[in-house]
């Protein structure tokens, strides 16, 4: 859990960064920080690995104030992914990737088995890339060894710094499922910021609304979309979205045959294919399943669960 | 051709110890010039603030004539080796600091954040970052200081201190183009030969990632 308790960030030159945030992220969930750029929210994040020092306040980790630990000791414990990818590039990806435990001291046979897992979880195959070095692999690849070195010291806390913005849209949206999928499986508490509303909307649990080193709003995806607080989160978010979300509430589950999943669910309730959106999603949050088969008739079309309904709500995907 | 070959082959005793002696001079003054501009180079890209004022500094240095460097050095150390290797040390300062300078602070800013943000000390970011990324740049600047150092020590003839600058003086005053001849090419062929070594070296040292993909 991170707790951020009267932050506040003034620069030498006198602009006020951040104005007094308070706000807690509790464990093992995704939060994303968005806002127009100035906002505050990179300044933000970087004062839980003490890249940046509050002015007033303090920050806590597991209940611990930061200020109180060795900054090195305290930033090998959290991971830490940057927008320009920032490998080393005289280093092979084996070496980038054991950076942290090598920081740490683990042995040789740990830290090697803990690379390979994690190249393997970023779909990248050991064997043929640990002894590449970064300028052979492209950007998306290159993100995804940022993301094994970040997760390779076994930090409970991951930050993550507008980490796929400078990637082509196609290994964008491939790294946000696969980082949305890695979180769940590895149970990471993850910070990340972005200002792309469509990433944040597509990943994250809570999402922070931040402007002028302020907080707007704080909420699930749902939430604000449905409750947007003022007019610029409202604007923010996009009324076209507001819109769209509104839209294919009110559209009928067989809509949505591209997103359904064929695989075998563990827990679900089979629904008509003519419920709207909207009754199918609130079916899922007040049953406590995960997924619903989706029949016409008696043929089976296949199973949604809430996030793929979401995501179908939220984001540009084209659903036909 | 043959004037230049005997006078070669008759005085080699007098070239061959100018040859140990402008190596002696050259190598010392070097090793002293890199052991001092080196880690100053990293001092100042460490604490920008005094990269102007100290760069600065060597720089006026190098826009003095070096004939004139050694006029002035005399009336302050006297003559002799030492004179002659405090004035090649001034020499080899600026491009070693410079470059050192340049290598660390052109690396990317985002590669040492990451390396900051993963818990790298100080220490550790220079000598397994800063240090390695900026290598190339620092052998380019210890060869430049090289072929400038082998250069310069021809004129330590005039403070006594020795040096193929002795045979080329003898030649000049005796009216002997040979002589001169004798004494200019190997210091020539030394600058070549130092700068090959060092490019080899620059070569060896260059991390492989690196080489490839620019």
């Amino acid at each position: 859990m991170i707790q951020f308790d009267k932050v506040t960030k003034v620069f030498k030159d006198g602009t006020e960064a951040l104005k007094d945030i308070s706000l807690t992220i509790p464990a093992e969930s995704l939060v994303v920080l968005i806002g127009p750029s100035g906002c505050g929210k990179t300044t933000l994040m970087k004062m839980i690995n003490r890249l940046e020092v509050p002015t007033s306040g303090e920050v806590y980790v597991d209940g611990k104030a930061v200020s109180s630990v060795d900054a090195v000791e305290l930033r090998k414990t959290i991971g830490y992914v940057i927008q320009r990818i920032g490998l080393f590039p005289h280093m092979s990806i084996e070496r980038n990737a054991s950076l942290v435990p090598n920081l740490k001291g683990w042995t040789k046979a740990k830290t090697t088995e803990r690379v390979y897992e994690l190249m393997q979880m970023v779909g990248l195959d050991p064997q043929e890339y640990l002894s590449k070095y970064p300028l052979e692999l492209s950007g998306g690849q290159q993100q995804r060894i940022g993301v094994v070195r970040a997760l390779a010291g076994n930090p409970a806390i991951v930050l993550m710094d507008e980490p796929f913005s400078a990637l082509d849209p196609i290994s964008r949206e491939q790294l946000q499922m696969e980082m949305k999928n890695i979180q769940k499986k590895l149970k990471k508490t993850i910070v990340f910021v972005t200002h792309d509303m469509d990433e944040a909307l597509k990943i994250a649990d809570t999402i922070v609304i931040m402007r002028n080193g302020q907080i707007e709003q704080i909420g699930t995806p749902t939430e604000l979309i449905e409750s947007p607080i003022n007019q610029f989160v409202q604007d923010f978010i996009g009324i076209e979205r507001i819109n769209r979300k509104r839209s294919v509430g009110k559209r009928e589950l067989q809509d949505l045959i591209p997103s359904f999943k064929r695989s075998e669910q563990s827990s679900y309730l089979t629904v008509e294919a003519n419920i709207l959106v909207e009754e199918a999603i609130n079916l899922l949050e007040n049953e406590g399943i995960e997924s619903l088969l989706v029949k016409k008739g008696i043929e089976e079309l296949g199973f949604v669960n809430q996030s793929t309904l979401l995501r179908a709500m939220l984001t540009k995907e084209e659903v036909s | 051709m043959q004037t230049f070959l005997d006078t070669f082959l008759s005085r080699s005793d007098l070239i061959q110890e100018a040859f140990l002696q402008h190596i002696y001079l050259s190598f010392i003054a070097l090793a002293i010039g890199i052991g001092i501009a080196l880690p100053l180079g990293i001092f100042v890209a460490r604490y920008r603030k005094f990269a102007e004022p100290i760069i600065g500094v060597t720089a006026v240095f190098q826009t003095i004539p070096s004939l004139a460097l050694f006029g002035f050095l005399v009336p302050l150390i006297g003559i002799g080796t030492m004179t002659a290797l405090i004035a090649l040390i001034i020499y080899a300062l600026l491009p070693i600091l410079r470059n050192t300078y340049t290598g660390i602070t052109t690396i990317d800013d985002s590669i040492i954040e990451a390396g900051r943000g993963m818990g790298m000390t100080t220490g550790q970011l220079l000598r397994q970052i800063e240090f390695p990324l900026a290598l190339p740049f620092i052998m380019a600047g210890i060869r430049t200081a090289t072929v400038l150092t082998v250069g310069i020590a021809t004129l330590a003839t005039f403070v006594g201190a020795g040096g193929l600058g002795d045979v080329i003086y003898r030649g000049l005053q005796s009216y002997n183009n040979a002589l001169v001849l004798a004494g200019a090419l190997p210091v020539a062929i030394l600058a070549i030969l130092f700068d090959l070594v060092l490019k080899w070296i620059e070569k060896k040292a260059t991390p492989k990632g690196l080489k490839t993909g620019r």
